[in-house]
């Protein structure tokens, strides 16, 4: 137990995927203008990642990992697919997105009406597919993966909604004309990517 | 025909710099930017990718349903970069294992997917594939002077070289750690688009 709370810990403060990997930077600069539209795009991030992550590791075990197939066939055993990783995962991405809209259309619409326009840019986010990169070159069990997931959408949600804040704030501030949207949000970024290394080293 | 082609080439470096005015592509790379020789490794990389997936796309678009692109442009993008993986594992090994999951996050940088939209779907093959020279130098570019500046100043090398020897090695430079840490690299490119802004107020953006 001890070891997935800290896994948790980790995935959402110490390697926050926004913030420490510059995961998912598109969305992050672009939709950080208002709270409530950063909120939607996180929520739907977290949702997304718990799902996938665990997916693709599944997929990883059970498939492409070198002599995964044995299970199969014992024939199949010698054949290592990792190569063809990328495309499974962005595929199997693309594929899980496309059901979470249907299904969240069909049975929850109130949800659907609060995420609908972010779910399919989230299918080209950074976040997710490294989530799963990461997933596999760390090795991670199912249910670490499942616990890596959900910490790594968690994090990323806490960053943007933080960033959000921040920059509904500063149209009370006078900034320089040539820094003004992008390049301050940047600097912004960069501050609490150092308030966030205060978080290193936290152990449980 | 060479001054529009001359054109497609060098906007995206300056002009419309696809990092620095369009917001795109900054997802996977920063990471990789605390070397030299990490950062040139995925600037040749991306703009390899980028050309070649544009030319790939335009050369069938007319072939596309309009219905499924999307999906097609990822599967041609994943291939593209599943080949550059292979290469990079092949022939420059220490080098792949640095840039670890970065390569593959090469599928999801918005330029690729941004070009072959914007640009490949309604132009030739030759101009898309300038075109993808273009953004992907435009974006190299700043991989390699956020990488020139961290590398230096972070531990005072240049590609793995010597430059300013440090303290702990009996030199004079004391290394700036903060220099190596994510943070440093989003300064830089907040005071990399300052300095564009002000070199060419047109990009600033108006207060909404």
């Amino acid at each position: 137990m001890e070891h997935y709370l800290n896994l948790a810990v980790k995935s959402i403060f110490i390697e926050n995927m926004a913030l420490a990997f510059f995961l998912g930077m598109c969305s992050f600069l672009a939709v950080s203008k208002k709270v409530k539209t950063a909120m939607g795009l996180g929520v739907a991030v977290i949702f997304v990642l718990a799902l996938t992550t665990p997916m693709n590791n599944v997929l990883y075990q059970y498939f492409l990992k070198d002599g995964a197939m044995a299970w199969i066939s014992p024939s199949l055993g010698q054949y290592d697919l990792s190569f063809l990783g990328f495309l499974a995962y962005i595929g199997t991405i693309a594929a899980i997105v496309q059901i979470v809209e249907m299904a969240l259309d069909k049975y929850v619409p109130a949800l659907y009406t609060a995420l609908g326009v972010f779910l399919p840019l989230i299918a080209v986010n950074c976040a997710i597919l490294g989530a799963s990169l990461f997933m596999v070159e760390r090795d991670y069990t199912f249910s670490e993966s499942v616990v890596y997931g959900l910490g790594a959408g968690v994090g990323w949600a806490l960053a943007i909604v933080a960033l959000a804040s921040i920059r509904e704030r500063m149209k009370y501030s006078n900034v320089p004309a040539g820094l003004r949207g992008l390049g301050i949000t940047f600097i912004i970024t960069g501050l609490m990517a150092i308030g966030f290394m205060a978080f290193g080293g936290i152990q449980l | 025909m060479a001054t529009p082609m001359k054109k497609v080439l060098l906007d995206p470096l300056f002009e419309n710099n696809p990092i620095a005015l369009q917001v795109l592509g900054i997802c996977s790379a920063l990471a990789v930017t605390t070397k030299m020789e990490t950062a040139l490794v995925m600037a040749v990389a991306v703009v390899a990718v980028t050309a070649l997936s544009n030319l790939s796309v335009s050369a069938l678009r007319n072939y596309i349903p309009s219905s499924i692109r999307i999906i097609v442009q990822l599967t041609i993008i994943a291939s593209l970069v599943i080949v550059a993986d292979q290469i990079l594992k092949a022939y420059l090994f220490e080098i792949s294992k640095q840039l670890s999951v970065f390569v593959g996050l090469i599928i999801t940088n918005c330029i690729v997917m941004g070009r072959a939209e914007g640009f490949a779907m309604q132009n030739p093959p030759m101009a898309s594939f300038v075109d993808g020279v273009g953004n992907g130098l435009g974006y190299g570019v700043i991989l390699v002077v956020v990488a020139f500046i961290r590398e230096l100043t972070g531990s005072g090398k240049l590609f793995g070289a010597t430059i300013l020897q440090t303290v702990n090695e009996g030199g004079w430079y004391v290394p700036n750690g903060l220099m190596l840490t994510s943070s440093a690299a989003f300064f830089l490119i907040g005071l990399f688009i300052w300095g564009l802004r002000t070199w060419k107020p047109d990009q600033v953006e108006t207060e909404d």
